[in-house]
């Protein structure tokens, strides 16, 4: 099987999905671009980087529409478009903008199918990227994804690696609810075996990317690798991690999240939000209010810090949860037979 | 001009089922039997169906939280409109939307929105569908004048223009942004001049002429139809009522809207001259006045009887409830 990193997996599903249905189009700022410029050069972009390469070549600029930069319009007009009968996958280059154009995806597509009675279906999906570790800065770094996952009608999709990126986007694009598609801007050149052929992968069912016994860590999106990486250290000193991956925040595998942790009693959760009321919150939250009796130590939180997402790389690299804050949070949830909860922030 | 008495018979009819339904939701709010907030639209007939004579069910338009006119010039049907404003089953939306937020799919009502601005860009969306799919259908959204400040309605003038979309922009300036006159919060004091800048042709009319409104909204759907891209229309009409039922109205000036029913009334307008010229009998008129008195009596009694959504109807209709 071929190695294909996360930005071809997602193109390749874009092809895929548009050759299968004619009614999917991609929408967004410069996913061909050259439109008015002095070159000629039929496609200057193919979007930021390089995710719908190609796309308009195939399909044409009717299918493949380039956008001005108008996040209101593009993600008001995907809603409408998917009102009306086509499958838009529109793109919201870095979730940061999501405050320019947040009405239209709290208030009108996260909203038509409920407050019309359940007459309406609104298959569109937002494709966006997010996250740290780029060094660029407070306002294109942030994760954010946790704001969506409280609101109803929206689903909340986090790939960790380039086989669920396509299989996911697959299920996106042939939902019939509105999707965000969070694609982790430091993971774009991760790979693994994809298959050619299109597949799906349902949403609400996490994977176990770590079998183990002794302790279960939650990761969302990059963090997922991270946390693979301090199980595989950590395996060599004989510590069993159980490492899942939800894949989709809204809806939450619960259940998965839940047998996991009555089978080690102890969870970490990593997540690059902010720490107040993020992912990690509700998941440390629903292991106290379901399996308290099965933990054998507080539940433990490793966040960013509750501050902007500096630019400078060092403080950067600082805000991130590293590999050792996750191993640090690991080792003192093994070492607590009980007590107080802990978050082990960035600058702990 | 000439105009298809058929087709003037059926303006009316839309123009007065309007006036009947506001008139009695007017009356209903104000012995209590109605929830929530209720925005009326009288005053403004004409622009709601001098649009809406032009469009096809395969047509789509956005509304406003001033939306019941424009449910009804679009064909919805009454009695699911009263039942949706009541909140009962079996309303458009089996109640879950209530009056500033029905829609009708199957109609091209693509919903009346709460948020000022918030249907611009979705409407372009619609226009884009058709676009896409080639089917000639086209898609207009109605904005009010206070929604004309917006940086939705800005942005979504701009992706019409630039995609050529089959879109028009219909303006409702009917003088008030809630509390706040238009001869204040519109910078320029011209809709239309402000989306001529787009680069569409924008022309402005008299709101409360079934007729003006009519002509330049034929030239405008053509205009779609034929892929030429947008159009904008500004209609002025000042509303007769107040933001919502209940307002106070204490920005207006005493006797403002006397003179407004004595003066400009849009229906009265209509009969004058289609009676005058284009030979539809006053009487027939005095029929269909007749004619949805009785229907609107009977969905209204229809509404206030029809049971309320059920318990579980609170977890319906959205893909995962906690």
């Amino acid at each position: 099987m071929a190695q294909k990193n996360i930005r071809d997996a997602i193109n390749e599903t874009l092809k895929l999905e548009m050759r299968r249905d004619p009614t999917v189009v991609v929408i967004g700022e410069d996913v061909v671009g050259g439109l008015g410029g002095t070159s000629g050069v039929e496609e200057a972009a193919g979007g930021t980087f390089g995710v719908t390469a190609g796309l308009a070549a195939e399909f044409g600029r009717r299918r493949v529409i380039d956008t001005p930069i108008t996040e209101s319009a593009i993600i008001g007009m995907a809603g409408g478009a998917a009102l009306t009968g086509l499958r838009p996958v529109a793109e919201l280059m870095f979730i940061d903008f999501i405050g320019v154009c947040f009405d239209q995806i709290l208030n009108q597509i996260a909203k038509f199918r409920y407050m019309f009675g359940g007459k309406a279906k609104v298959p569109v999906v937002i494709r966006t990227m997010i996250g740290a570790g780029m060094g660029t800065g407070p306002q294109h770094s942030q994760a954010l994804y946790n704001m969506l996952a409280s609101v109803p009608g929206i689903k909340v999709v986090l790939p960790s690696n380039a086989y669920d990126a396509k299989g996911l986007l697959t299920t996106a694009i042939r939902d019939d609810d509105p999707v965000i598609f969070c694609e982790h801007k430091a993971m774009y050149l991760d790979a693994c075996e994809v298959p050619d052929e299109s597949y799906t992968i349902p949403f609400g069912q996490a994977a176990i990317t770590r079998k183990g016994s002794d302790v279960t860590v939650v990761g969302i999106s990059r963090m997922v690798t991270f946390a693979n990486k301090v199980a595989d250290r950590l395996a060599k000193e004989g510590v069993s991690v159980e490492v899942i991956d939800p894949r989709t925040i809204s809806p939450l595998d619960t259940a998965t999240i839940l047998a996991s942790v009555r089978k080690t009693g102890r969870l970490v959760v990593v997540d690059e939000c902010n720490p107040i009321c993020s992912v990690a919150s509700e998941i440390t939250s629903l292991a106290a209010c379901e399996a308290l009796s099965a933990l054998k130590a507080a539940p433990v939180k490793v966040t960013a810090p509750h501050t902007p997402v500096p630019a400078t790389p060092d403080l950067e690299q600082a805000y991130v949860p590293s590999l050792e804050q996750i191993e640090r949070a690991i080792r003192s949830t093994l070492a607590s037979g009980s007590g107080a909860g802990r978050v082990a922030a960035a600058a702990g | 001009m000439s105009y298809d008495p058929i087709m003037l018979l059926d303006a009316y009819r839309r123009m007065r089922a309007i006036r009947e339904f506001e008139e009695r939701m007017r009356r209903e709010v104000q012995a209590g039997t109605v929830p929530g907030f209720v925005h009326l639209y009288c005053g403004e007939e004409a622009i709601a169906v001098g649009a809406c004579m032009h469009l096809k069910d395969t047509d789509y338009i956005g509304s406003t939280h001033r939306g019941h006119g424009h449910c009804i010039a679009k064909g919805c049907d009454l009695e699911g409109l009263l039942l949706e404003i009541y909140c009962k089953q079996g309303g458009l939306c089996n109640g879950k939307g209530g009056s500033m937020h029905m829609a009708d799919l199957n109609k091209g009502m693509l919903g009346a929105n709460a948020i000022v601005g918030g249907a611009p860009p979705i409407a372009i969306g619609a226009a884009l569908t058709a676009q896409v799919l080639g089917n000639r259908s086209v898609a207009l959204a109605f904005i009010g004048d206070g929604a004309s400040n917006q940086g939705t309605v800005f942005e979504s003038m701009n992706m019409a223009s630039v995609h050529r979309l089959p879109m028009i922009f219909m303006y409702e300036n009917n003088g008030y942004a809630e509390f706040s006159g238009a001869a204040w919060h519109l910078g320029g004091g011209d809709i239309a001049r402000r989306a001529g800048g787009f680069g569409m042709p924008s022309v402005k009319v008299d709101g409360t002429d079934f007729f003006a409104v009519y002509d330049a909204m034929g030239a405008a759907v053509e205009r779609a139809r034929n892929g030429e891209g947008p159009s904008s229309i500004e209609a002025v009409a000042k509303r007769w009522y107040g933001h919502y039922e209940g307002d106070m109205e204490l920005y207006r000036k005493k006797g403002e809207v006397d003179e407004l029913r004595a003066t400009s009334d849009p229906l009265v307008k209509f009969e004058s001259r289609a009676t005058a010229e284009f030979g539809i009998d006053a009487e027939e008129l005095r029929e269909i006045d007749e004619e949805l008195r009785e229907i609107i009596d009977e969905a209204v009694d229809v509404a206030k009887a029809a049971p309320k959504p059920p318990r579980e109807a609170l977890y319906t209709d959205v893909y995962a409830s906690y």
